[in-house]
């Protein structure tokens, strides 16, 4: 079935109200706090209270002869046991053909600490009061080492290093583009415009802080880890095969309900390793749950990057080439997909929605004395859009163009489309996005309202972002040709019950994203029935043939995909029994609406039909078809999907203050086909929020000379509230994606990508009467106020 | 320690050490687990209940403050029969919510705030649940869903 064909089956584009809401709502959601097992022993984690030190020893003896202590393990324990450390998911090869430098990542410290929250040990105790208590007791000596916590700090001469295999803190260097071709083009440019800024270090932040239940049963020597996740097989894979070398048949990973990812739930940690591995020991099922002031702590950090980008232009405001510098904070350990992020998932974006010839990126990564760094809510793209959007917006003051107009010059206008920087987009209408959201920003009411906002005595401005992304992580042949070791592919099994309603075990996880209603459309209008005769089942590797998870907006696009071929089957299957029933040839059977008819005649039988004939096979070709209605498929995407839109932020700012409020917020996106919209709006509705975050109030600060996490709870975090922002305008192109047979693209990231450029350029455009040039995020009133100052000074 | 309240409409006696936070005696005594804990600084709203028909942090307060009251949690919003509020039927019908984790506090933050402004308009009910964080929904459609959810419990 082609992507046309899927857009106009029933239920498909309509807004089904979600299947899963009425547990979500009464309370009967099993989060994994909530799982209470028999005979359930409780886990507090010694962390370092330094940014980098020695231990020179740990005393567990008052702490192990506290009340219900069951045990304390530390990296001796690990060490003796042969527990590997945590393996990266990804790996780089630098330019000059080095393979990155990858430091051992111990579940638990051996001989030194390397961030502040890094692990020390592990106290198991009947109750979580008696293991915090007993967790006081143990006690740690360590020998603090100077620290760095700042990725320019990282790597100036005589830093502290964070691991002695790499002295200079230098992970990998990166690069992408033709070096030559883009100087070249410099040479020749009629402008340069020249851009330095930071993309400001985040905490993911979903509301259920993790959390995980190793349980160890010695009577089938087998385990089953609880654990709030993303991607449960991978973290099976990972865990089983590279860190504690078991078979993978002796491990169940369960991912229940789960209180959001956005990304920070991706990764293997070390807490999850270190409960399966002591819940053995131990012989007793055994819980973590994380504090909020932990996560801060212990939950990979996002973005973090320093860059200087260079964009040259013609006259006319043409596009000739772009170059860029990025230094990537890793944090101190390499974390699942970190090396990805700075490299493949962001670089590669930098060609954006324009025709620029030549694109040349380099990236350095960096060690420092802070908590890993790995995707979070659009990973690496975010970061590329921030950087290209501000610089775009910038060429247009620059060269006294309009935002809009520069765009207007430089996008894509014909499809398919290679980029400089190995992607090939395979359809979009940049235009029309951004005819689109000029419409629905009102943007002629503009100069009107400008004047309304300086009769109050505030300054009005507007930012343009046109963002485009790459989706559906991730092709293998792309990823491949591209020096990753891995690619991402996704699997479905669809079962056919006997009375013809269906279960749908498959390898995507929802975390909040609705795939219990929408995945439930996709079978349902395929297989013509109502949404409520499916139910999808997903998050348990002891049910789920396999999986490769949620993340890089990739649900519907790979999983869904995999579910649609493994209804291909399905449907080749079912025309044999209905040809069967109605004594015809299978190829002259046609299936639409939940009917299979025969050609030509008014001969048909429903679905219903066929699925118990495939059940009770009394009247069966038994030497033909095998009874049953039951397959699986795995689907490797052939490319990226490549979501794109316009955003337009409008700001008022109150230069007596500094603070800027956001007027109003127009997203116009291309998603491809859209399942349901309720679901989709709801999705960019919080991505725009995140990204709106990024932009004015979120900031994960570190001490400089300390390397303490300043920004360590939510009194110092600032996290988005009901009343920080207006409503979203929310409006869609739809050019269907070409490589999937359901049109989608993906729309979980794209809000989080597009709006922090938007908002920025708008402070900068409401700032510009005032001289103000440069800001980065996030646009806090206090760094508002300062760089207004500093531009009248 | 014994503790005696209301607990969704039933009288408990809840035997607890002094020190126990009420959300702790709902989650882990009582087996409510419907009320979340989200943060440890009394910041993010997922542990709210009704003391008294009044939205209270229940990471914040002891079991003891609670004594002789009268609590509601999420689990006894619905009535016998299954059937949602109107608030939590607004929720559903506005998708007010995504991954759940937040939704119980919301709705219940929710209830209180329709109680004190009835006739609250957008910007008062986005004032009004400036003590709840969601991290999913950017919160328009939880404004949408109170507002829808008020109206409704008026009718």
């Amino acid at each position: 079935m082609g992507a046309s064909d899927f857009a106009n089956l029933p239920h498909i584009g309509e807004s089904v109200r979600r299947k899963e809401d009425y547990r979500f709502l009464t309370g009967a959601g099993q989060y994994t706090d909530d799982i209470v097992l028999a005979n359930m022993a409780q886990c507090y984690f010694v962390r370092s209270p330094h940014a980098h030190a020695k231990i020179r020893s740990i005393n567990k003896t008052a702490a192990l002869a506290a009340p219900g202590v069951i045990g304390i393990l530390d990296g001796q324990d690990v060490a003796a046991d042969k527990i590997n450390g945590l393996p990266c998911g990804w790996l780089i090869t630098s330019t000059d053909g080095e393979p990155m430098k990858e430091p051992p990542h111990p579940i638990l410290a051996l001989d030194k600490v390397r961030y502040v929250g890094d692990h020390v040990a592990m106290v198991v105790a009947e109750t979580l009061e008696q293991a915090r208590n007993a967790a006081e007791m143990v006690e740690v000596d360590y020998e603090p080492l100077a620290a760095v916590v700042d990725v320019r700090d990282a790597q100036a001469k005589g830093a502290p290093a964070a691991h002695d295999i790499a002295p200079d803190n230098h992970c990998y260097k990166w690069a992408i583009g033709d070096k030559g071709e883009v100087d070249k083009a410099f040479v020749g440019a009629a402008h340069v415009t020249k851009i330095d800024l930071v993309n400001n270090r985040l905490a993911p932040n979903p509301m259920e802080p993790r959390a995980a239940i190793g349980h160890y049963n010695r009577a089938g020597d087998d385990y089953t880890l609880y654990v709030a996740n993303q991607n449960p097989h991978v973290e099976r894979l990972l865990m089983t095969a590279f860190v504690m070398g078991l078979p993978e048949h002796k491990v169940r990973v369960i991912a229940p309900d789960v209180g959001g990812g956005f990304g920070a739930k991706i990764f293997l940690y070390a807490e999850d390793v270190c409960l399966t591995w002591a819940s053995k020991k131990l012989n007793r099922p055994i819980k973590w749950n994380c504090d909020r002031s932990e996560a801060f702590l212990c939950d990979a950090h996002g973005r973090d990057h320093v860059s200087h980008a260079e964009l040259a232009m013609d006259k006319d405001g043409k596009f000739l080439a772009f170059r860029v510098h990025t230094d990537a904070n890793m944090g101190a350990y390499l974390s699942t997909f970190a090396p990805a992020v700075p490299t493949i998932l962001y670089a590669t974006l930098l060609a954006g929605q324009y025709k620029t010839p030549q694109v040349y990126v380099e990236v350095d990564a960096w060690f420092t004395n802070t908590s890993p760094v790995d995707a979070y809510r659009g990973a690496g793209r975010p970061e590329a859009t921030y950087l290209l959007e501000r610089i775009v917006s910038r060429a247009a003051w620059e060269m006294g163009v309009s935002q809009d107009e520069i765009r207007r010059r430089n996008f894509i206008t014909e499809f398919p489309y290679q980029t400089p920087v190995a992607l090939q987009y395979d359809t979009g209408d940049f235009i029309a996005c951004m005819d689109k959201s000029q419409e629905l920003a009102d943007v002629k009411g503009l100069e009107a309202r400008k004047a309304e906002s300086k009769a109050k005595g505030l300054l009005r401005g507007v930012g343009y972002s046109s963002y485009i992304e790459a989706c559906g992580l991730a092709p293998s042949n792309v990823a491949g040709a591209l020096g990753a070791r891995a690619g991402l592919f996704e699997c479905g099994e669809v079962r056919v019950h006997p009375t013809g309603s269906v279960t749908v075990f498959t390898g995507s996880h929802s975390h909040g994203q609705g795939h219990e209603t929408t995945f439930a459309q996709v079978v349902a209008a395929r297989l013509g029935l109502s949404p409520d005769q499916v139910d999808i089942v997903h998050g348990d590797t002891g049910r789920v043939p396999f999986g490769m998870g949620t993340y890089g907006s990739r649900s519907i696009s790979v999983g869904g995909a995999a579910i649609m071929r493994a209804l291909d089957k399905i449907e080749a299957k079912a025309k044999k029994i209905a040809a069967h029933l109605m004594e015809a040839s299978d190829a002259d059977i046609d299936f639409a609406g939940g009917e299979f008819k025969v050609k030509g005649t008014d001969k048909m039988v429903t679905f219903g039909q066929v699925a118990l004939t495939a059940y009770v096979p009394h009247n069966y070709p038994l030497d033909k078809l095998e009874p049953g209605l039951n397959e699986t498929a795995f689907y490797d995407p052939t490319n990226f999907t490549f979501p794109a839109g316009t955003y337009i932020c409008e700001v008022e700012v109150d230069p007596a203050t500094g603070v800027v409020r956001v007027d109003r917020f127009t997203a116009v996106d291309d998603f491809g086909t859209i399942i349901n919209p309720m679901v989709v709006e709801g999705q960019v509705h919080g991505g725009v929020v995140q990204g709106i975050g990024q932009a004015l109030m979120e900031h994960c600060v570190y001490d400089r000379e300390t390397g303490q996490l300043v920004t360590g709870s939510y009194m110092d975090y600032t996290m988005p509230r009901a009343d920080d922002f207006p409503n979203i305008t929310i409006g869609h192109v739809c050019t269907p994606c070409t490589t999937n047979p359901l049109g989608t693209k993906g729309c979980g990231e794209a809000g989080a990508i597009g709006s922090p450029p938007a908002v920025i350029n708008a402070v900068l455009d409401a700032l510009a009467p005032l001289g103000v040039k440069d800001l980065d995020m996030p646009a806090s009133p206090n760094r508002v106020w300062a760089a207004i100052q500093q531009a009248k000074a | 320690m014994q503790v005696q309240l209301q607990v969704n409409g039933k009288a408990v006696t809840v035997d607890a050490a002094p020190h126990t936070l009420l959300v702790q005696a709902l989650r882990e005594q009582l087996k409510l687990t419907g009320t979340h804990v989200g943060c440890d600084t009394a910041q993010c709203g997922a542990c709210t209940v009704l003391m008294n028909g009044k939205a209270v942090k229940s990471c914040n307060m002891l079991l003891a403050q609670a004594a002789g009251t009268d609590v509601q949690t999420i689990e006894g919003m619905a009535a016998a029969d299954g059937t949602m509020h109107p608030m939590q039927a607004a929720f559903k019908e506005c998708h007010g919510l995504q991954c759940g984790f937040c939704t119980p506090g919301m709705v219940m933050s929710a209830v209180d705030l329709h109680k004190r402004q009835p006739n609250a308009n957008e910007q008062q009910v986005r004032e009004g649940l400036e003590g709840n964080i969601c991290r999913c929904t950017g919160y328009q459609n939880i404004v949408k869903s109170v507002l829808q959810g008020s109206a409704a419990m008026k009718s």
